[in-house]
């Protein structure tokens, strides 16, 4: 069963589901950000400010606060219920990820090396009691060398964030000395596109233009398992409560003219996590997919494409029965 | 066990081995021997003209760079100088120009390297005998035949990567070869004919590989190779190179190698046994019409390994015979106009009949001549002709003229049953173009010739049943034809025609109408035919079709009824690869390999396996797929007689075959489950501990432990909604 939320304007950039699942938010390149009811996609509101591309967004775990990141080199702290703006950070930059951390207390964002300013990754504190009143300057600010960073979050170790980076690299930093703690260079071959945590933060899957998904031991980088595509990946995320990965991508807007439609590079695909199989195809999008992000209660997960179309698919009962290799217990 | 200390150790074998030899700075100088013999009055003069005698050669020297050794008893010098040069680059030149020059009725110059008169005095006087080399036995190059499961091999070339598969049943599909250290190549690779070798090929030159293990086979020099083209037989291999062949001093000298008077050529034949260089060639790629391609093989051997040809267009045919590579016939044969040739090739009766020659001595049954087949065009007032000529006898065997030629193309079946010429003619007017099919059936006698009329089709394809006595075509009548552009698909027919042996002629089985194939391939065994839209980016289907769907293999040679005229013909399965480049039948007739080629195109490359249904068996998508090639076999060893046993007890074997897969079947199940098994313990070990260190992590931030999420409380709140739908007042009476 799936739904399709009245489209954004233009391409698709990052959605998240809330702690409880029951909001779907989602940005785009149209400027603006939508919660919609996950369950019948129903739009709830909007929050309205950015003068640019929404880069990315994330909502903490009680659903209180959401931070944004946009081409307008801002970074904006919103109250979910009331969809007012409560906070906004300035850069030089653009503003390509953000993140919560485990705690709520702290947010991680990455903004663009450009115009003579490097890449930074940037770590701030929260101020939970009183979203107005945030302190402008970040807790800590590094420059990672080398190729540049464009996906993070925060490990379950405390104090330390893991990055994709541009080259293909893996790396571990220290968030207060913003010491490269540990890398593991040949991650990928191409762009890691994204970088969505398990539950408990111990591992993490990515995803990358070379055509693969990995997962990775968030605490020593180990490739744990590689998902072969034959198509350029630009989002990966875990299933909850099955032993699935979804895997979505596309050729590029400019070459797609030239691939056959029917060729189904436009499907998300689910991956058995463990046997690195492909399982199953849904499809849908008229372009690649930019985004997927799974239902915190593994009841269904959402797409978000280049066609500006956010797809919202709950999972039949047939989805939880079907034991298509004989009852095995798999730990999530 | 005590360790020896260093000064224990004797290393004086080591050191000897690894002295370095110092560079002796002589190499500018050289020796002059057979110098006249003078008096000191006349050493200037003399110094003067053998400066004079250098210098005019290349070799610019002055007198004072001549050191003369003098014999103070006689007062004469000793008749030897010597001669320092700039550098050893130029003492080199000077030894190849001025060694054995006259340099007067008497005297003639001897010269030798400095550094060599010293070396060629402290050589060994006693003879010893060189060391015999241990035999190695060498692998079985045809091994790969003998494959319990009777497996075909074929190779892939993706990236750098050669890699060597065997292709079977699907749990014996596996890597034959691959060692990335060794077998690489430059450009592309290529089986012999018969499938002994594989050829790769780089800067230098080409390398031969055989055997199991793939060892290194032989190797031909040739530099900037580029096109390459076994015999028949896998006797001689020829090679061509876009650039001409250069001699310089680092040219190694041997018969493995080119010499001076190769010098400006740029097609070599090597005998692959020996690895000598056997002739070379200039052959330039047709000029005036740019665009056209070289025609390769340039050279066309006979199917006997004999002879080679080479045809000057316009005007004659050389042939030489191997392996002296000398004109047969010490002349060419002379055919004013002549474009094109084929050789025919042999049937397998004709090997036969050879092989059965050979043995008794002298030739029990006549065995055929070798023969070929050329055409004319119309030159002056002579009609176009194509030609069948007997070799070496050079008897003309059958002639046929053609009118209003602008094309032939000489199409002979494999067994060399049948020829056909497709004839590509014009109107009186020259505005449009028709086709002719002309065949000759070479078998009988006078060599009768047949003419199929296509009206006004062009046939863009055709193609010989193998082993048998039908033909498939592509025409077209697209207006889109030769006009290609993006996205345009010219649209086809095929047809199948089949020799009626009762009127013994060709007559259409079957037209297949408005499709896109543009290539057909037919099966080495005959009977499936695959037809395929290849190179279009808008289509890429795969048709297989059955020619003898209703008739089983064993009565189909001997009784074709006229009832079933055509009606055998079925479609099996229609299957799809995007972007397909490559189409080839496995020499065994059970599987087509398609492939995607990056040479081509950039998008999906790779390559799938099919069977002859069109089921799809393996499909690979591997980015730089380059190249794909089945490994030919030579052919059978069995009789006729065997191979009808072997079919009258089919049922026979098909049951111990049946029986093999079901066993493996389990086998593999029981495989996977285990396989599966061990991944999932794996991972839940792996999970097992990292939950306990998440944990851990989260006490020593101070937090209580959040117990998982199932004991969690769930919120359910209950809404009641009262909605009233309808009022209605209304007034009961009583």
């Amino acid at each position: 069963m799936n739904r399709r939320l009245s489209r954004h304007e233009r391409s698709l950039t990052q959605i998240r589901y809330n702690k409880d699942g029951d909001l779907l938010f989602s940005c785009s390149k149209d400027h603006v950000i939508n919660v919609w009811f996950s369950h019948n996609g129903e739009r709830l509101g909007t929050y309205d400010g950015h003068n640019g591309t929404v880069w990315t967004i994330d909502v903490d775990s009680q659903s209180r606060f959401l931070v944004s990141g946009s081409a307008d080199n801002e970074m904006r702290l919103w109250e979910v219920s009331t969809g007012k703006c409560l906070f906004v950070w300035e850069f030089p930059t653009a503003v390509k990820r953000v993140a919560f951390n485990e705690e709520d207390d702290q947010i991680v964002c990455i903004t663009e090396q450009r115009m003579g300013y490097q890449g930074a990754i940037r770590v701030f504190d929260v101020n939970r009691d009183d979203g107005r009143n945030q302190d402008t300057e970040p807790t800590s600010i590094f420059h990672p060398i080398g190729s540049k960073p464009t996906v993070c979050a925060f490990s379950y170790m405390p104090g330390m964030i893991l990055t994709g980076h541009e080259s293909g690299k893996v790396a571990l930093f220290d968030a207060k000395t913003g010491e490269e703690v540990l890398n593991n260079e040949r991650a990928h071959m191409d762009i890691v596109t994204d970088l969505q945590l398990s539950e408990d933060r111990s591992y993490f899957i990515t995803s990358s233009k070379d055509k693969t998904a990995r997962i990775h031991d968030a605490k020593t980088l180990t490739v744990l398992k590689t998902f072969s595509t034959e198509t350029p990946l630009n989002s990966a995320a875990l299933a909850r409560g099955a032993p699935y990965v979804l895997l979505g991508g596309g050729q590029e807007a400019m070459s797609v003219t030239t691939t056959s439609l029917r060729q189904g590079k436009f499907e998300t695909r689910f991956w058995h996590k463990i046997f690195e199989e492909e399982v199953g195809r849904v499809k849908g999008h008229f372009g690649p997919l930019n985004t997927i992000a799974v239902h915190p209660a593994g009841m269904g997960y959402a797409s978000g494409g280049e066609d500006g179309f956010v797809r919202v698919h709950h999972f039949d009962e047939s989805y939880f029965k079907a034991k298509p290799y004989g009852d095995i217990e798999i730990l999530d | 066990m005590a360790v020896p200390t260093d000064e224990e150790i004797n290393y004086s074998d080591i050191e000897k081995k690894y002295q370095v030899k110092l560079e002796e700075g002589f190499d500018n100088i050289l020796v002059v021997d057979g110098v006249p013999i003078i008096d000191r009055s006349k050493l200037d003069k003399l110094l003067a003209k053998i400066a004079k005698e250098f210098t005019r050669k290349g070799s610019a020297i002055k007198p004072e760079d001549i050191a003369v050794p003098w014999n103070e008893q006689t007062g004469k010098n000793t008749g030897y100088i010597f001669v320092e040069f700039r550098n050893a680059d130029e003492a080199t030149h000077a030894l190849s120009t001025m060694n054995g020059h006259q340099f007067d009725s008497r005297h003639t110059f001897v010269i030798n390297r400095f550094t060599d008169i010293e070396r060629f005095a402290n050589v060994e006087e006693k003879y010893v005998e060189p060391e015999r080399e241990e035999y190695h036995p060498k692998e079985h190059l045809r091994a790969w035949l003998a494959d319990p499961q009777g497996r075909d091999q074929y190779v892939t070339y993706r990236g750098d990567e050669v890699t060597v598969r065997w292709q079977g049943k699907p749990s014996q599909c596996e890597v034959a070869y691959s060692n990335p250290q060794t077998l690489r190549t430059e450009l592309y690779v290529s089986w012999s004919p018969l499938g002994t070798y594989l050829a790769t090929v780089h800067r230098q030159g080409i390398r031969l590989w055989g055997g199991p293990s793939f060892e290194h086979q032989a190797r031909f020099f040739h530099p900037m190779v580029r096109l390459i083209d076994f015999s028949p037989n896998e006797q001689y291999i020829v090679t061509w190179s876009n650039e001409s062949i250069v001699i310089t001093d680092a040219t190694p000298v041997g018969p493995q190698y080119f010499s001076a008077e190769d010098e400006g050529n740029n097609t070599a034949v090597w005998d692959i046994k020996s690895g000598h260089l056997l002739r070379t060639f200039s052959i330039s790629p047709p000029e005036g019409e740019g665009k056209k391609q070289m025609a390769w093989p340039s050279l066309k051997w006979s199917p006997d390994d004999k002879y080679v040809a080479r045809v000057t267009p316009g005007q004659q045919i050389s042939v030489y015979e191997l392996p002296g590579m000398g004109l047969q016939g010490k002349k060419s044969m002379k055919i004013e106009g002549v474009i094109d040739f084929e050789w025919c090739p042999l049937g397998d009766k004709d090997r036969e009949d050879a092989g059965k020659a050979s043995a008794d001595g002298k030739g029990a049954k006549k065995v055929r001549e070798n023969m070929l087949a050329y055409w004319t065009p119309e030159v002056a007032n002579q009609p176009a002709r194509v030609t069948l000529v007997n070799f070496p006898s050079r008897a003309t065997l059958r002639q046929k003229n053609l009118f209003n030629v602008t094309e032939c193309k000489l199409y002979w079946q494999n067994q060399g049953d049948f020829l056909c010429v497709r004839v590509d003619r014009h109107t009186k007017t020259k505005k449009s173009i028709f086709c002719n099919l002309e065949i000759f059936r070479v078998r009988e006698k006078d060599f009768p010739v047949e003419v199929v009329e296509l009206k006004a089709d062009t046939v863009m394809d055709f193609s010989w049943e193998p082993k048998g006595e039908r033909f498939a075509i592509v025409s077209s009548n697209d207006p889109n034809l030769g006009n290609p552009g993006p996205g345009i698909t010219v649209k086809t027919d095929v047809s199948f025609y089949q020799l009626d042996r009762g009127k013994n002629d060709f007559k259409l089985l079957r037209t297949l109408s408005s499709r896109t194939t543009n290539t057909i391939r037919w099966s080495p065994r005959g009977r499936h035919v695959v037809l395929a839209t290849v190179g279009s980016m808008a289509k890429s289907e795969l048709d297989f079709w059955d020619l003898d769907f209703n008739t089983d293999d064993l009565g189909r040679r001997e009784g074709q009824k006229e009832v079933d005229w055509g009606s055998g013909i079925q479609q099996l399965g229609v299957a799809d690869h995007y972007g397909v480049t490559d189409v080839e039948w496995d020499p065994s007739g059970r599987y087509l390999a398609t492939a995607a080629s990056s040479w081509t195109h950039r998008l999906e490359n790779g390559y799938a396996v099919w069977d002859f249904r069109g089921l799809e068996i393996e499909k690979h998508l591997l980015d730089f797929f380059k190249q794909f090639l089945w490994r030919p076999r030579p052919p059978s060893l069995l009789t006729k007689d065997q191979k009808r046993q072997i079919r009258k007890n089919l049922r026979e074997y098909s049951r111990t075959f049946e029986e093999e897969d079901a066993a493996e079947e389990s086998n593999v199940s029981a495989e996977l489950v285990a396989l599966r098994k061990r991944l999932v313990d794996e991972w839940n070990a792996w999970r097992t501990r990292c939950m306990e260190e998440v944990s851990n992590v989260i006490r020593v931030k101070g937090k209580k432990v959040e117990t998982s999420r199932q004991d969690e409380e769930r919120e359910e709140i209950e809404v009641w909604v009262e909605e009233v739908i309808e009022q209605v007042e209304e007034v009961v009476e009583d």
